[in-house]
């Protein structure tokens, strides 16, 4: 989890904030997969957030829905998405690789066994959608075993008491939801005040990444104007592959320039 | 990090494994349910809608010729007497009685054989709510007079075509579409699974089936049943059911899965006879899934029981020895579907022919004079046009064989 420190005292000192790009391991296939998230990467990314594909996905819209469904189809496993992390950490070494996945992946593995796995593949933080604070306890002694570093959602509808656990429990960044609902770019980011984000920076937790519904530019631009340390963009992504996954020579042009674009605007 | 009021694990079960988002939303229908147990107006009117809107207590019937065996008698719980034509009517009053208590007016739900569906309409009508319900394209498909029902009582039928198109995929999508709306909305979760609080609350709502059930057979036997049997789905008419009996060691209970084509064949609905636990939808319990934890795709003739998962409770009761789970297939439930039609005139639903069914096979088994209860969850008039085409099928395929000397 080291690598999330190194790389915020990194654009501290550009005096700049972090652009995350968000896939899903294996969509459309192992091997296009891994070109999507290298293009990423070459085109500015400052840490990855990789889902590993799951049949029932709650919170997330139809976009990132299908791109499980996409991945499911082609035979990938969670197995062949830690290949596939191995193989992206082995062209990057220094970027921040974060999961955002589903806890019965992680139960089907055995806790402990999947975090040993995930920090083998170079893993350095993980984010499980429908563990919330009540139910982290053992995920997150799993992960600090590991090195790596729990991360802990702060919904817009947080009370200060979540705030505080939150802020002591979580490492590497702390997710920022830019609004209620499931993840997808057909409803906008609802922009956090400068208010907002300075109430939850006084608790000081690790630094806030907004994501949801983050799909261009000027919502990069914005969120770190109002003092997020940076963005989260998934479903943008994941609607360019959904488009053009049948024509590569297509698709990674279009991927590198979004995130020089994103990056840009940071 | 706040409390909750109430224990969220039955044993290692349950649990509230939901996005952060939803948090509140639980804890705030937690709040709501705790303070309306003690509210004696709230009771009150909860009892009232119960008694003089759905038609409670419902009768126990002695079955006069549908036991195979002279030392076995088999009572039945009349749920399908009840307004709506099945349990489900119970527990909705009691959860549209809250969401006017959380000043929400709107609700949503899921729904797999249309009955949660329709009780959610119908109470929802009672009490001028507005409510949207998520249903499978595939049971919207096998389940029309439902569907035609809810519309009738004014719910909005929203066909979820994700996935396998069935009770699982609506589950997820209600999930979805509450994370957006929770402010203004209630989630009217139709069983006794998902995130806690809701395994509580169903089968506190639930649970006079088996407070009746008690009173009723002491009356008529003076002593209680030996066996209490239900099929499990999610579970809510079980837990409804088994919970007034947990304390009494003697009586055997008995949940019964949907077998489907059997559970050596992946098509079947029977999450706690395989032995498998994981997380779906906001439970840790007995779930259906691959060894990646890819959750399964259930199968079961019956809509309502087409659930690869289980209320962490009855997982709890299996675990801990209290209560006992077998698989009853499509044939088996089919054929006490028509059994009991023929011996006593009445057409259960597919659902609680799998209880039916067991408590059959239990019967013809039995040495010594044994008494059955069997929860008779719903009534079969929605699986009518099902059964009609399945029996046809049956029917012409027979004909076929003898045609071709095959029989």
């Amino acid at each position: 989890m080291q690598r999330y420190q190194q790389m915020f005292s990194r654009l501290a000192t550009e005096g700049r904030g972090a652009f995350v790009p968000f896939v899903t391991l294996g969509d459309p296939n192992p091997a296009l997969s891994f070109d999507i998230i290298k293009a990423l990467i070459d085109g500015g990314a400052d840490a990855l957030e990789l889902g590993i594909p799951f049949s029932d996905p709650i919170a997330d819209g139809p976009t990132i829905q299908n791109a499980n469904i996409r991945a499911l189809a082609a035979g990938v496993t969670p197995a062949m998405s830690f290949e596939l992390i191995k193989r992206i950490r082995e062209y990057n070494d220094a970027i921040p690789i974060g999961l955002l996945l589903y806890s019965n992946i992680v139960m089907a593995k055995g806790v402990e066994a999947f975090y040993a796995v995930a920090a083998a593949a170079g893993v350095d933080s993980v984010l499980i959608a429908d563990v919330p604070l009540h139910e982290s306890k053992m995920f997150r002694q799993a992960a600090m075993a590991q090195n790596i570093a729990p991360i802990y959602i702060v919904p817009p509808n947080v009370d200060d008491d979540d705030l505080r656990a939150i802020a002591s429990y979580g490492r590497g960044y702390t997710y920022l939801l830019s609004r209620s609902g499931v993840t997808g770019a057909e409803t906008k980011a609802a922009m956090p005040t400068a208010e907002l984000i300075n109430r939850i920076r006084q608790y000081n937790p690790a630094p806030p990444l907004l994501g949801f519904g983050i799909s261009s530019p000027d919502q990069v631009r914005d969120a770190i104007a109002n003092g997020a340390a940076g963005a989260i963009s998934g479903s943008a992504i994941v609607k360019l592959i959904e488009q053009h996954y049948h024509e590569p020579a297509v698709l990674l042009p279009a991927l590198q320039q979004f995130a020089s674009a994103m990056k840009a605007a940071t | 990090m706040s409390e909750l009021k109430l224990n969220p694990y039955f044993g290692q079960y349950g649990g509230m494994f939901v996005p952060q988002l939803l948090v509140p939303a639980l804890k705030q229908l937690e709040s709501a349910f705790v303070d309306a147990q003690q509210d004696p107006a709230f009771l009150a009117e909860f009892q009232q809608l119960l008694t003089e809107y759905a038609g409670r207590p419902t009768p126990l019937t002695l079955t006069r010729n549908l036991s195979p065996n002279p030392l076995v008698k088999i009572y039945l719980k009349r749920e399908d007497l009840l307004h709506g034509g099945a349990h489900k009517t119970n527990q909705v009053l009691g959860q549209a009685l809250l969401t006017q208590r959380m000043g929400k007016k709107e609700v949503i739900a899921e729904t797999g054989a249309g009955q949660h569906g329709v009780a959610t309409a119908l109470a929802c009508a009672l009490l001028g709510l507005k409510c949207r319900i998520y249903m499978g394209a595939k049971d919207i498909e096998r389940q029309q007079p439902n569907v035609f029902r809810m519309k009738l009582m004014g719910a909005t039928v929203i066909p979820v075509t994700a996935g396998s198109g069935t009770l699982k995929d609506a589950v997820n999508e209600a999930m979805r579409d509450w994370s957006a709306t929770y402010e203004t909305t209630h989630y009217m979760l139709g069983t006794a699974a998902g995130p806690h609080p809701f395994p509580t609350i169903v089968r506190d709502f639930q649970r006079m089936i088996g407070e009746e059930s008690k009173a009723q057979i002491l009356k008529a036997e003076g002593k209680l049943p030996d066996a209490v049997i239900a099929c499990v789905g999610g579970g809510s008419n079980a837990i409804g059911m088994f919970a007034d009996f947990i304390e009494e060691p003697n009586v055997r209970l008995i949940g019964v899965e949907p077998g489907g084509m059997g559970i050596n064949t992946h098509q079947h609905g029977a999450a706690l006879s395989t032995g498998s636990y994981g997380i779906l939808h906001g439970a840790y319990t007995a779930i259906m899934q691959t060894t990646d934890g890819q959750i399964e795709e259930s199968y079961s003739i019956s809509a309502g029981l087409d659930y690869p998962a289980v209320g962490p409770q009855h997982t709890h009761l299996q675990q801990s020895g209290r209560a006992e789970y077998v698989a009853i297939n499509d044939d088996e439930a089919l054929a006490a579907f028509q059994l009991l039609a023929k011996a006593e005139g009445i057409i259960p639903a597919l659902e609680s022919s799998h209880a039916v069914a067991y408590a059959l096979k239990l019967a013809a088994a039995a040495t010594t004079p044994q008494v059955l209860l069997i929860n008779l969850s719903g009534r079969g008039d929605k699986d009518l046009s099902h059964v009609h085409s399945v029996l046809a099928a049956q029917a012409q395929q027979h004909a076929q064989q003898a045609n071709e000397g095959v029989v």
